[in-house]
């Protein structure tokens, strides 16, 4: 099956190819004498119903398994995308965290009905009201509005709560996590795997170990 | 088949899929007994349901964690988790450090559906604890009665691994029987060699997962020598499992049945015999009691219906999962057992068991910088250290009684959700192409150490029913008692020190905070999903509710085939010994058949 299918030259294949073959490598598998036993006996398969539960969601075709209504306004989202772009802006490597949705992703997040994402909408619907309202303080202006250079020195003084000043802790609280949703939208898509090295999620006939060269580097071989 | 019940009588009744109920099954249908299998969640198939190669972003909240789905939402455990909708159980005390965690999956195969794929053996030393230490108690049974079993098992299942070396309590299988161990990673090399200097051993782990393909003309005449039949499922069971193709987490389920799931590797194989039936959305309530004081079926609850059912069989295996398993005993009330069933020792519920737990990250400055590199390998650990110091432990130099082994994580893995999000401390708060920068540096340079230890079983960690509760099954629910000891606390302080040693020895940083009070490393009792103990095998009828063959001492046609029966829980991972005395168990079930005692 898998070994005699897949080869070293097959490693680079995209994942759509990978699927296919995987699809192919499960029908060729005989499964002798049992196919038709599991389909007798057993009580109740949820596949006529489709009923998918929180607890028992359609995992190959994901949808959101609970009702949700995205919570976040126009207005929040356009302010999200600005903070998502300085946070991880384009660059010769790999596009924006803004143009690959983040913002869509935090609204996805703080919509959800557990307890950490309802305590996450508070923090950064709070925050950006927060963070408009310090913007038009200093410079009179909304944040969005603000030059690159001035949205840079409120990020400043809110990127790292331990060195933040007291009565903009909560400013930097608001930001960490903005921060780590940002990065979680950018870094789970195709093009942000491909700007950290992420080279998985493809079958290999063999795991080979690292190369010679990382274990030079490591000092590990000589 | 829900409809089937009451009519026909079965050999076996077996109460749960997962290690210990899929391998009854597998054992009891090839020998040709009719058995039936219950199970209290839905039918679930790994071919057709696991998302092997679905991203992040195609599922909601990125993967995350959540209450619904606590491993993320690409694990294999479905209605199954800390919690379980309508099925809740309760805590005698509120104190965090008496709380017992109790993860359940209502699915078909249980929790082989999503575990570590970790198998080790217990050694010589595990079975004769008390003798040893004078702690605990000793099993009934040694590891030469254990170990043709786990031959056989490694053989049927698939191990990877290495043997020959030769290490203290630490048994090597049989050359021919273990797969190929997977060249170890970059990070786990890195390890290596910082434990040679600290003289901890790192050997090739041992995961059920396939390497190679099976030998389907080899190893079933090996495994079922005087079983036609017991070859031919088998074969074809075998001939039906693909290798491992080095991607997809094993924790999502393998739908080319590389690694162990009970529902690739046993039900399939037992269900091909012709001799088993399986009903799933059962939720076992008891065991019944005939006049004369045997086993004689088994109501359950039928969840569509939601009525109650009595099926018939002529012996009843338990395998509910350690706890559960306590709790249908205990549930299963007649005049002759007001207490429960098979427990005139009063010792049903006692001694549970769990991992002691303590884990250590750490960031290796080594690791930055490299070219990239597929790490993902066989998803889970390829290498793994094993307990080094019985010596010092025998000379009294160790302030706790047993040992633990050390799985490693790190690399460069998938991100997922979470990505990149402890970083800040790395950078003082970096944004933007700092930010940036700083994700290609520091991706795949973390690493973690958890220890995974001995839990000496004792008086104050057990289940019994809750007198108030019940379940929306109308099921009395189990209240959990815990307590750890000294020996636990002091163990997890010294796994917090060990792993900071191993991480500065990589020339890294500890990015835990080391705890000198054990009380603040140790994670809660139920944490580590090892939950073993409640109904222990003995020699003794009066402090053991089991014999050596995990039949009750009271009810000679009940047994019990999970982890309820284990007298300890050696540091070792306890699934391939689950699976190893249930085929012992099954066994011994059908030698009784065959002289008619049953």
């Amino acid at each position: 099956m898998a070994d005699d299918n897949y080869n070293s030259s097959n490693t680079n294949l995209k994942r759509r190819d990978a699927l296919k073959l995987l699809a192919t490598a499960a029908v060729s598998i005989p499964v002798l004498g049992m196919a038709g036993h599991a389909a007798a006996v057993t009580a109740k398969t949820k596949g006529a119903e489709l009923i998918y539960r929180p607890t028992d969601p359609d995992m190959l075709k994901p949808v959101v398994p609970w009702s949700m209504t995205l919570t976040l306004t126009q207005a929040e989202l356009d302010d999200l995308a600005v903070l998502a772009d300085i946070i991880i802006p384009a660059d010769a490597q790999s596009p924006s965290a803004a143009s690959l949705g983040a913002q869509h992703f935090i609204n996805e997040w703080v919509s959800a009905p557990y307890p950490q994402q309802k305590a996450d909408l508070v923090l950064v619907r709070g925050g950006l009201v927060w963070l408009n309202g310090e913007a038009k303080k200093r410079f009179g202006k909304a944040f969005a509005k603000l030059s690159t250079a001035e949205q840079r020195q409120i990020c400043d003084d809110i990127c790292y709560e331990p060195k933040a000043a007291a009565n903009l802790k909560h400013g930097a609280r608001f930001f960490a996590k903005v921060r780590d949703l940002t990065a979680t939208a950018f870094y789970t898509t195709e093009p942000g795997m491909a700007d950290i090295g992420y080279i998985g999620n493809k079958p290999m006939a063999n795991f080979d170990g690292p190369s010679d060269e990382v274990l030079r580097k490591l000092k590990l071989k000589s | 088949m829900s409809g089937a019940s009451g009519q026909q009588e079965y050999d076996v009744i077996v109460v749960g899929s997962g290690a210990g109920g899929g391998m009854s099954a597998l054992i009891l249908s090839i020998a040709g007994l009719k058995v039936l299998m219950l199970e209290a969640g839905r039918h679930y198939d790994p071919v057709t349901e696991t998302p092997m190669f679905n991203l992040p972003k195609e599922a909601p909240l990125r993967g995350a964690s959540t209450p619904d789905k606590p491993f993320g939402f690409y694990d294999a455990t479905i209605d199954g988790g800390w919690q379980v909708p309508g099925e809740p159980y309760t805590q005698a005390s509120r104190e965090p450090q008496q709380r017992f965690d109790w993860w359940r999956a209502r699915m078909l195969g249980g929790r082989t559906n999503h575990w570590g794929r970790i198998s080790l053996r217990n050694g010589e030393y595990d079975f004769k604890p008390y003798s040893r230490d004078g702690l605990g108690f000793d099993w009934p049974i040694n590891y030469a009665d254990l170990a043709p079993y786990y031959d056989k098992t490694e053989m049927l299942i698939g191990v990877y691994g290495e043997t020959g070396h030769g290490l203290e309590n630490t048994p090597d299988s049989p050359e021919g029987i273990l797969q190929p161990a997977p060249k170890p990673r970059a990070y786990e090399l890195l390890a290596k060699k910082s434990c040679d200097e600290l003289n901890i051993p790192v050997i090739p782990a041992h995961l059920a997962i396939l390497s190679q393909r099976q030998d389907h003309t080899r190893l079933p005449a090996k495994l079922f020598p005087n079983s036609e039949l017991g070859q031919k499922v088998v074969a074809n069971s075998m001939q039906s499992r693909a290798a491992c193709f080095w991607a997809t987490p094993c924790g999502r389920g393998c739908s080319i049945k590389a690694n162990f799931q009970s529902t690739t590797v046993l039900i399939p194989p037992a269900l091909a015999t012709g001799n088993l039936t399986i009903i799933t959305d059962a939720m076992v309530r008891e065991v019944t009691l005939n006049k004369a004081g045997k086993a004689d079926g088994v109501i359950y609850i039928d969840k569509n219906s939601r009525q109650e059912v009595k099926v018939k069989g002529r012996a009843v295996v338990v395998a509910a999962s350690a706890a559960e398993t306590a709790r249908i005993f205990l549930n299963s009330r007649s005049p002759l057992f007001p207490d429960g069933i098979a427990n005139s020792s009063g010792l049903v519920g006692k001694y549970l068991m769990d991992t002691v737990g303590a884990g250590v990250g750490g960031q290796i400055p080594a690791l930055e910088n490299l070219p990239p590199m597929n790490e993902d390998g066989s998803s889970g650990m390829h290498l793994y250290q094993p307990w080094w110091l019985y010596k010092q432990q025998k000379a009294g130099k160790l302030n706790f009684a047993r040992g633990y082994h050390i799985e490693m994580s790190g690399g460069r893995g998938m991100p997922g959700a979470g990505a990149f999000g402890g970083l800040q401390s790395f950078t003082e708060g970096a944004y933007g192409a700092d930010f940036k920068q700083a994700c290609r540096r520091y991706y795949g340079t973390f690493v973690h150490f958890d220890g995974r230890g001995e839990m000496i079983p004792n008086e104050n960690s057990y289940a019994e029913l809750d007198p108030t509760v019940v379940d929306q099954w109308g099921i009395p629910v189990l209240k959990f008692h815990w307590q750890w000891s000294e020996h636990e606390i002091n163990q997890a302080a010294h796994m917090q020190k060990t792993f900071a040693d191993i991480i500065t020895g990589m020339g890294g940083k500890v990015t835990s905070n080391i705890e000198t009070d054990g009380r603040k490393a140790i994670m809660n009792g139920g944490a580590i999903i090892h939950e073993v103990g409640g109904t222990i095998m003995g020699a003794d009828r009066k402090k053991s509710v089991l014999n050596q063959h995990c039949q009750a001492w009271d009810v000679p046609n009940l047994f019990v085939a999970d982890g309820a029966p284990f007298a300890s829980n050696a540091d070792k991972n306890p699934t391939l010994t689950i699976l190893a005395l249930a085929w012992r168990t099954s066994d011994y079930i059908v030698e009784q058949f065959k002289q008619r005692n049953i």
